[in-house]
């Protein structure tokens, strides 16, 4: 069931939880899968 | 003698010829009829659905496939990717004809073609998106054009000409880079106008965004789509060196766009907790919704890892036919399927098929224009005289 907001205030409470959240998730999720990515690489790193 | 009029006459009549020429005629005879008749007589637009295929399709489709050319430049020329050298020019050529397609294709919606010049030169409406969208597409195709020069002025044979085009190649790229980017994410932001009108699940905020970062993926996806076509069918013309590149740039680009294409799932999923709509992901628009976001941008970004962990080269180019068509997808959803979404199905616009027919002419006006070029100049080889200049 959808939230109930009453006020703007409530809605970016609501949303801006939930991107947080998210973006935790994308900053483990995307090197995660950059390593699945070049896991196999054969270029040796010169830095 | 009649055995080269035979000969000749096969050639002619290869099947290629003859389903490109029916198309080619079919096309000229709506061009006339749409022309003389008005849109009324070839379209079945109207005041509630005025941007039709011709828009989806041959302008925002066209326009997103053609980033090849941008991405393509600037990974050898600014960050110094040397190693898909070979795949510039062909990537600027079929950028240059999908940009010079679109401006001929916006002649059959927009007519009158003697007044394209106006916007620009005469009545400028600097507050409309359009209007920086049009300025931008009329400077990258004229930058585009200048980028495509060298390879037509090696096959004229004109050096001194050549040579000062060449050495203009770096600031040209960022000229590229930097109009491409500004004209990729406004043609998102014009659907901005339209809230109340494209659903919210592809409504956002962030669609000039989402133009801009899914041009990216297809433009790279596009480098390794034409490579495969050109592969097949113009292997004869293309020399050692690009012979010996293409397995690179097809698992460069591949991986470029699976890291793109992640980031895109990403931030779309983004741009649904910030509109809070969830709840629409329930309903039959969200299933479709669904399909596109699952189907056609996160099952190819683990299709083009899988690729490229796999060293798969038939994957990759099976998964950039995948993503091409996903943002193609992308693209009518917005300006077509999910546009107006409201409206009863009497009154939604379904394109005739002469408006298809059209835009097949156009597609098809391009690959044989795309022929054309390469079968003569130095597009998919290195002009023998040249080669030592990279």
């Amino acid at each position: 069931m959808a939230p109930v907001f009453h006020t703007l205030q409530e809605f970016m409470l609501h949303t801006k939880n939930i991107v947080y959240l998210l973006m935790a998730a994308g900053l483990i999720g995307l090197p995660l899968f950059w390593w699945f990515l070049t896991e196999r690489d054969e270029d040796q790193r010169t830095y | 003698m009649s055995q080269q009029t035979s000969a000749h006459g096969k050639r002619l009549l290869s099947p290629f010829n003859v389903v490109t020429g029916c198309i080619l005629l079919v096309g000229l005879v709506l061009t006339a009829m749409r022309f003389l008749g008005g849109l009324g007589t070839v379209t079945n637009l109207d005041d509630n659905n005025p941007w039709g295929v011709w828009i989806g399709f041959d302008l925002l489709c066209g326009v997103a496939l053609a980033a090849g050319g941008y991405v393509t430049s600037a990974a050898c020329y600014i960050f110094g990717l040397k190693r898909y050298h070979s795949a510039v020019r062909p990537a600027i050529l079929t950028a240059f004809l999908g940009y010079a397609l679109v401006v001929f294709a916006l002649h059959y919606d927009v007519g009158r073609p003697w007044r394209l010049p106006y916007p620009i030169f005469v009545s400028q409406g600097t507050t409309s998106l359009l209007f920086e969208v049009g300025l931008c597409v009329f400077l990258y195709l004229t930058v585009l054009f200048i980028e495509y020069t060298p390879a037509a002025l090696e096959w004229l044979g004109w050096r001194r000409a050549r040579n000062i085009v060449v050495r203009m190649t770096l600031v040209l790229t960022i000229f590229g880079v930097v109009l491409s980017t500004l004209h990729q994410s406004s043609l998102g932001a014009l659907f901005l106008i339209a809230p109340s009108k494209l659903h919210p699940l592809w409504y956002s905020g962030y669609l000039p965004v989402y133009f801009f970062v899914s041009s990216l993926f297809a433009g790279m996806s596009m480098v390794i789509f034409e490579g495969t076509l050109a592969h097949r069918y113009l292997h004869d013309k293309m020399d050692r060196t690009h012979l010996e590149e293409s397995e690179g740039v097809v698992l460069g680009f591949g991986k470029a766009a699976a890291f793109v294409l992640a980031g895109y799932f990403f931030i779309k999923i983004i741009g649904i907790a910030v509109d809070d709509s969830w709840h629409h992901l329930v309903t039959g628009w969200g299933a479709w919704f669904l399909v596109e976001l699952i189907g056609f941008v996160a099952l190819p970004a683990f299709a083009y890892a899988l690729g490229v962990r796999e060293r798969n080269q038939r994957l990759i180019r099976v998964t950039a036919i995948w993503t091409v068509i996903g943002v193609m997808l992308n693209r009518l959803n917005i300006s077509l399927v999910a546009f107006n979404y409201h409206l009863p199905s009497s009154q939604r616009y379904v394109p005739s098929w002469m408006e298809i027919a059209t835009s097949i002419f156009i597609v098809t006006l391009g690959i044989v224009i795309y022929r054309f070029i390469t079968t003569r100049m130095p597009i998919l080889y290195e002009h023998p005289e040249y080669r030592t200049e990279h």
